[in-house]
């Protein structure tokens, strides 16, 4: 799960982390209360989405010569120039695709009188098994151009998680950044800070870039980008709360609430599979014999009836499937089971589409004599391969 | 012979009186005598557990330190749901089970990160979780993979995925190879093993006499693998290897069903994983539904 920058700061700074004083505003009648409060003279104007190179988008609606979704300004006209265009407005970054993602929120913040850019991340490094700080002083640009062009730059710290970050960590962490001084008081203090932060709150990723040097010699953290481990919400209610649905597709949204794995593509072959590596393959599959999937769907392993219903509904309600494939390979899952809710789903949301449904493992054999005797014009198939095919050929021919 | 378990192997489950720690204890129980020897559960201890299909029945220990002091078990599995899991491994980790398998899915990363210290610590292994478990044909089945597609051979299986081990299994079968042992290790980012460890007992098992590995996007267990049967080959050790990576259509920045499974930062993707498998001389099928086909070529040479 993601969360915008104005709450990734927040959630840092209640940790105790330095951040910028910044209001956050969903409405054009905000902005000037909010810059009045912050004060000035200088005030950034942060578009809020789940998707970074927010610097370097481009709004759709405005001219090709438009300043991007992180803007400067210099007196309170600016200010509320600047929110106006960028507020409602469709923001198109490196990491929205095309259709880019509508601004609800901005984020203003005081201006900071910078002097060094650096990169810092928490991420759990599989490697090792263990929470790794990754520091570079080139921070506030595209850190995966600086890890193909300059690897030597990027440095990875594993920490024991018996120990936490310890004294000599911080040391090399402050080394890799090459902070001295204030800045290494600072950045002997933060980085604890950050991995409590990180640990307890369960953090998939914490990324600061950059993080900042001032002219005063402190550390500021001057963006936040946060993910969180979905396993853990459950005893994180709070930051569930944070969860943004206007950011995601309307059909994962569905997915989720029946706990199903759903992921929106762009092609006419709809999946419904059990276990993520199988839906995966079953997606690949369909590439090889020359089609698109619609969707990744993973049905999980212990589905009942209810659910494949739901998924079913989720896969026909995608206007661009043009054909359903159906691939289960039972071992928690039963088979008769997958087949009694396909059957049901059917006969309540009906059938526009060839459906080619594959079914193999425990109960096999109850399964898929269901579907014979159900009388539905359902395509059985005996293996994936076979599977494949037929839901290419049938499409093809449609 | 085959890798990890055999018809000696004494199976505790933490987390037997759920439903499905019930339902899959029975159809271990079914699968040529697995043995079963009893359960865990810590407001329960000195019940008996009863199976649906036949009445037999099992006895239920406070601790798993109880358990394997009753029951000599050897191994562990654990069906208890993922606020519990980590607790469960630690406490099979502190009573030096020496197997422990975890079928959960959806344990915390952190949980793991702490797991994962733990076991560095001690003598145990830990297979999962977010895993199938492991099974030994004709001897012994850990877990949820579906024993009647599985026949007695010379194929070693690790997967990372747990559907994809039966297409293996199934296939293989059909093949007319049969498996030694089939391990799922998991999809999950932070895990108990990884491929090197099984492709090592797979190697030094003598009646494996080739191998599949099925990974898939996410991470760099695949290279990491590579590279060990390309240093072990070098060594003069090496058996005929087939695979397969999930993944290939997977759009980047997006979690593929298993938390491991995401392309993050242009790593971990399927291409990769692929050439660095070809390179060390895995023959790896562009197709899910022909691993099996691809191992009878590799065999056939």
């Amino acid at each position: 799960m993601n969360i915008h920058e104005y709450q990734a700061k927040k959630l840092l700074a209640s940790f105790g982390a330095p951040i910028a004083k910044g209001i956050p505003i969903f409405s054009k009648e905000e902005a000037k209360a909010a810059a009045e409060e912050l004060g000035g003279p200088l005030w950034v104007v942060k578009s809020q989405i789940h998707a970074g190179g927010r610097g370097k988008g481009k709004f759709k609606e405005l001219p090709e010569d438009a300043k991007g979704g992180v803007r400067l300004a210099f007196s309170m006209d600016e200010m509320q120039a600047h929110v106006d265009e960028m507020l409602g407005n469709t923001l198109v970054t490196k990491q929205t695709g095309p259709a880019g993602k509508q601004v609800n929120q901005l984020y203003i913040e005081d201006g900071a009188d910078i002097e060094r850019e650096l990169y810092l991340s928490i991420l759990v490094d599989r490697t090792t098994g263990r929470v790794a700080f990754v520091a570079s002083t080139e921070g506030g640009m595209d850190i995966e151009a600086v890890a193909e062009e300059t690897p030597e730059k990027i440095h990875t710290l594993p920490i024991d998680p018996d120990a936490g970050v310890t004294a000599d960590d911080a040391e090399k962490i402050c080394a890799s950044l090459e902070l001295d001084g204030v800045a290494k008081e600072d950045g002997m203090n933060l980085f604890p800070i950050l991995y409590k932060a990180f640990v307890e709150t369960d953090m998939a990723l914490l990324e600061i870039n950059p993080l900042i040097v001032m002219k005063d010699g402190r550390l500021r953290v001057l963006d936040a980008k946060v993910s969180f481990d979905n396993n853990a919400m459950f005893r994180h209610p709070d930051i569930a709360e944070l969860r943004d649905l206007t950011e995601e597709d309307e059909k994962e949204i569905e997915a989720s609430k029946y706990d199903l794995a759903y992921i929106a593509l762009d092609g006419t072959i709809g999946c419904m599979v059990n276990g993520a590596g199988l839906a995966m393959s079953t997606m690949d599959i369909i590439k090889l014999y020359g089609e698109e999937p619609a969707n990744f769907l993973d049905v999980g392993g212990g589905a009942n009836a209810e659910k494949v219903t739901a998924a079913f509904k989720i896969i026909t309600a995608d206007p661009s499937v043009k054909g359903i494939l159906v691939n289960i390979f039972g071992g928690i899952m039963r088979c008769d089971v997958i087949a009694e809710g396909v059957l049901t789903a059917v006969k309540e949301v009906g059938l526009q589409v060839p459906l080619v449904v594959r079914l193999e493992g425990t109960k096999v054999a109850e399964g898929k004599k269901l579907i014979e005797e159900s009388g539905l014009n359902v395509i059985p198939a005996d293996d994936l391969d076979d599977a494949a095919q037929k839901i290419v050929a049938a499409v093809k021919g449609a | 012979m085959s890798i990890l378990i055999d018809k000696d192997t004494k199976v505790l489950v933490q987390g037997l009186t759920g439903k499905t720690g019930t339902f899959h204890t029975e159809q271990a129980l079914a699968y040529y005598g697995t043995q079963m020897v009893g359960g865990t559960h810590p407001k329960k201890g000195g019940e008996k557990w009863t199976s649906g299909v036949d009445g037999s029945e099992l006895p239920i220990f406070a601790t798993v330190a109880e358990g394997k002091e009753q029951t000599g078990a050897n191994a562990s599995v654990i069906y208890v749901p993922p606020a519990g899991a980590a607790a469960a491994i630690l406490e099979a980790i502190e009573a030096e089970v020496e197997l422990i398998v975890c079928i959960t899915e959806g344990v915390p990363v952190m949980d793991m990160v702490k797991v994962k210290r733990a076991l560095e610590k001690s003598n145990s292994r830990l297979i999962g979780p977010n895993c199938p478990g492991v099974l030994t044909p004709e001897e012994c089945k850990i877990g949820i993979m579906p024993g009647n597609i599985f026949q007695k051979g010379s194929v070693g299986i690790v997967s990372r995925s747990g559907t994809l081990t039966y297409e293996a299994v199934f296939q293989t079968t059909n093949a007319g190879l049969g498996q030694t042992t089939a391990v799922g290790i998991g999809g999950d980012p932070v895990k108990g093993t990884e491929f090197i460890d099984m492709l090592e007992m797979f190697l030094a098992d003598d009646a494996t006499e080739s191998i599949i590995m099925i990974g898939e996007i996410g991470g760099s267990a695949e290279e990491e693998a590579a590279q060990f049967i390309m240093d072990e080959a070098k060594k003069g050790r090496s058996k005929p290897m087939a695979g397969f990576i999930a993944g290939l259509t997977a759009p980047p920045g997006r979690t593929m069903g298993h938390a491991g499974a995401v392309i993050s930062g242009g790593k971990g993707g399927a291409e990769d994983k692929i050439a660095a498998m070809e390179a060390a001389g895995i023959k790896v099928s562009r197709s899910p539904a022909k691993i099996g086909e691809t191992l009878l070529e590799v065999l056939k040479g």
